[in-house]
């Protein structure tokens, strides 16, 4: 046995001891599932899967890793789209999927207190009875996990209303790297000093490890309606948005999709969308009845003063899940058009939207790569769908030098690399095209101060000063 | 503007060289908040003016020595708001302060803080570096929240410059409705109606009245003020007085006379048995006490109700005034503290002594 085999050996032991033989994964076909999250593209085997059942296990897993310096990357489902939790090849992999119990529900406080591996959707289930949900929806809400959620700080599409993880997060119970048990923030909406809560959400497994949160609720608005419009250019259609704005009207949700996402969701789920119209809006619009009334009837004029060409307005309950549903699955749908696809996670400000899609259509052309466009016109964040073919050699990494330049347009007009999706692996090559290198070391900096060894899920998120000067020269080569 | 910052940079590279703690000052109207603190004035009045505002993007981004009046009437020629409502505190108000202050006003629960809002910050660290976190854009998790990490922090990580922020709209129509209700009374309608769906926008319990403000479209705001019922007041300004805090609850403490604690907690908590006046906010969850206590005790009875308590006025401020935080929190925020501004020189003490 080689020293690396004995060291591997005794550390697979220890964690043993702590949460059971059953809960340490160590033969290569059980760790295979563990080898990537929802990005699969991206994937390494761990050393070895743990799975902690609480938290006093997860502090002494931290314990043990810490001593050792051994990488460890936290795990929820496996949904994030950022290779955020593609295993380290000398780490263990820190699934919190047992993990997954709601421990409290307060009505009266509107809040819950829940474990990191419970669903998001779970949550809005078991309030549901009490006329509450939980806000965020990422459109993987049915499998995606909080403790996730709060690592990535989980957007969706009701945002632009209701906020994004960050705005409906109260506390933090925190596991540091040494195993140390941290509780950040309240049970009351604010706390004295810097915002560790603001500071921990999103910072995607490099800080700490969430054992537990504290949430908002919100209660159940009395009624929604979603208005959907086909618009003949996308140019209308983001001038549309902007009337609304401009109305003081704050729909609940916003999306657009392009022609061709319309056409592949219309085929996917035949939801009436109307398949000759270059850009679809659906507008909902949620409140009391006289409310809802008041501003679906205001939403429908001026679709009609901005050129739309065919309006529907959800009648009932049925009829607005239907207008939803092709939506929700845009992302399935283009999945049924092309062997693979790609999705982008850029921000921008709704103005620069058409020009931003024209950019995105030349580049396609200059790829041979088609683009459905699907984007959360309520708040700028914008999903390009490139389609490829795995199979054919060398299409992942044209795919790839497309999707980064497409991110690189996004900075360029004054969005940014990622709205909702993290940096993980995925986009780290982008960092130094939003940051400055100096901005990038007080980044590294901050991650220092939490993790001195630098062993929570390592090479994602923030480059690394060395790659970053790397990732520039071949820039300049590429570019020269 | 160019000039003002580099004067900036070389005030803080000079600072840090020397090991010379900076005060760093807007226009002072917060300066009775946190811990005392001494040492050569870094001045963010020069560094003023809204850099771009583009109402349907619904994003306004401005320098950090702007006042909070420039920007507040900018957002009303175009019927916007900041919705966290900032106490002002004084004519002098800057954005700067606000943040670094984090302290937010009558709607929070329901529009959100401060922090909330914010979605970028430019900042001097204590390198002199002019660095950029965020953006303009309502989703953007590249890289850690720097930006909102400063609310609360009051300078203590560095000297804010500028600062982007959701705007929106302001409500179709607002209505205040006042009912002669008890304390503990109060705390269960307020927590009842903010439980349900409705146009409910800010709560409040203050001598003996429950105070309820209804905003949005005109149907909502009608129809739930027919269901809740009470009286409509003659004046609509209470809600900018409670947030200024010039309501005679306040008096005592504003003439220096009695020390005021805030309370942040559990919304539905009990009020506890203490021998000063309260004023509840925020639907129970921001409760203002004035009255004499001890700092242990306090912290205690916030701890109890779920939340946590700081001196807000008065008092010994050369001592501790917010909670307490154990042991593993101090060093992360003293190691944190050290990675933005390794000299130490702002505003040292200011939010703990160990800070």
């Amino acid at each position: 046995m080689s020293a690396q085999d004995q060291e591997q050996e005794t550390l697979a032991a220890r964690l043993r001891g702590c949460v059971g033989p059953e809960y340490v994964i160590e033969d290569a076909e059980t760790r295979r599932p563990y080898e990537c999250d929802g990005l699969a593209m991206y994937c390494e085997l761990p050393q070895l899967v743990v799975l902690p059942a609480n938290t006093a296990q997860v502090q002494a897993v931290m314990h043990i890793c810490h001593e050792r310096g051994v990488p460890v990357v936290a795990r929820g489902h496996g949904t994030g789209l950022c290779a955020g939790a593609m295993p380290h090849p000398q780490g263990i992999v820190l699934s919190l999927a047992r993990l997954s119990g709601i421990i409290d529900l307060d009505t009266e406080a509107r809040t819950a207190r829940v474990q990191p591996g419970v669903r998001n959707l779970a949550i809005s289930e078991a309030a549901a009875e009490y006329g509450l949900y939980y806000g965020p929806d990422p459109s993987s809400q049915i499998a995606c996990s909080i403790g996730g959620n709060v690592a990535e700080n989980a957007g969706g599409v009701h945002c632009l209303k209701y906020g994004l993880t960050v705005h409906n997060i109260l506390r933090l119970e925190v596991i540091t790297v040494e195993g140390e048990k941290i509780d950040i923030g309240s049970e009351g909406l604010d706390s004295g000093g810097m915002d560790l809560l603001a500071l921990f959400t999103g910072s995607e497994g490099l800080l700490g490890v969430i054992t537990e949160i504290t949430l908002r609720l919100l209660p159940v608005p009395e009624q929604a309606r979603v208005v959907m419009a086909g618009f003949d250019t996308i140019q209308q259609a983001g001038d549309a948005v902007g009337g609304i704005i401009a109305q003081g009207i704050i729909p609940a949700g916003l999306e657009m999709m392009d022609s061709h996402a319309i056409v592949a969701a219309e085929a996917f789920v035949q939801a009436g969308y109307p398949v000759e119209a270059r850009a679809l809006l659906l507008c909902e619009v949620d409140g009391t009845a006289a409310e809802v009334q008041e501003h679906s009837d205001r939403v429908e004029a001026l679709f009609r003063q901005f050129g739309a060409t065919t309006i529907r307005t959800s009648q009932n309950e049925a009829e607005r899940a239907l207008l939803w549903k092709g939506r929700k699955s845009a992302f399935p749908a283009v999945g049924r058009i092309s062997p693979d696809y790609y999705c982008m996670d850029g921000t921008i400000p709704r103005s620069q939207l058409a020009p931003v899609l024209t950019g995105i259509e030349h580049m396609a052309t200059e790829y041979g790569l088609r683009v459905a466009n699907v984007f959360h016109a309520g708040d700028g964040n914008l999903h390009p769908l490139i389609l490829f073919d795995a199979n054919k050699p060398g299409e992942f990494e044209k795919t790839e030098a497309f999707g980064g330049r497409i991110l690189e347009l996004c900075v360029a007009v004054g969005g940014c690399i990622t709205g909702e999706h993290g940096v993980g692996i995925e986009k780290i090559r982008q960092m130094p095209v939003q940051f400055s290198p100096e901005e990038l070391a007080q980044l590294e900096a901050i991650k220092l101060a939490f993790d001195p060894q630098a062993t929570l899920n390592p090479g994602k998120g923030v480059p690394l000063l060395k790659r970053c000067q790397e990732y520039r020269t071949l820039e300049d080569h590429a570019h020269g | 503007m160019a000039d003002i910052l580099s004067r900036l940079q070389e005030q803080v590279r000079r600072a840090t060289e020397r090991g010379q703690a900076l005060v760093i000052r807007g226009g002072g109207s917060k300066a009775f908040l946190g811990r005392d603190t001494a040492g050569e004035v870094l001045d963010t009045r020069p560094h003023s003016g809204i850099v771009s505002y583009q109402p349907v993007e619904l994003v306004l981004t401005a320098r950090a020595g702007t006042t909070l009046e420039v920007i507040e009437a900018a957002l009303e020629a175009q019927g916007q708001m900041l919705a966290f409502e900032p106490p002002h505190f004084g004519p002098d108000a800057t954005l700067g302060g606000t943040l670094a202050c984090n302290l937010s006003g009558p709607g929070r629960p329901w529009w959100g803080s401060v922090r909330d809002h914010v979605l970028g910050i430019r900042l001097i660290n204590g390198r002199g570096e002019h660095l950029r976190f965020g953006g303009q854009v309502m989703k953007n998790v590249a890289g850690y929240d720097v930006s909102r990490l400063q609310a609360g922090a009051m300078g203590t990580l560095g000297v804010i410059t500028e600062i982007s922020l959701k705007v929106l709209p302001q409500a179709a129509m607002s209505l205040t409705l006042v009912q002669e209700q008890t304390a503990a009374a109060a705390i269960a309608l307020m927590n009842r109606y903010a439980g349900k769906p409705g146009p409910l926008s800010a709560a409040c319990w203050a001598d003996g009245r429950l105070y309820l403000r209804l905003s949005g479209a005109a149907s909502a705001v009608k129809a739930t003020a027919e269901r809740y019922g009470g009286e409509v007041p003659a004046a609509g300004a209470f809600w900018q007085t409670l947030r200024e805090q010039q309501l005679g609850f306040f008096q005592p403490a504003r003439a220096g006379d009695a020390c005021l604690w805030r309370f942040s907690v559990r919304p539905t908590a009990r009020l506890p048995d203490l021998p000063g006046a309260w004023l509840l906010d925020w639907a129970g969850a921001q409760r203002w006490y004035c009255g004499p206590g001890e700092r242990a005790v306090m912290e205690g009875l916030a701890t109890a109700m779920g939340g946590e308590v700081t001196l807000f006025r008065n008092g010994d401020r050369r001592a501790e005034v917010f909670h307490t935080r154990p042991a593993a929190l101090q060093t992360l925020q003293r190691r944190l503290k050290q990675q933005f501004d390794p000299a130490g020189i702002f505003n040292p003490g200011r939010v703990y002594g160990w800070l």
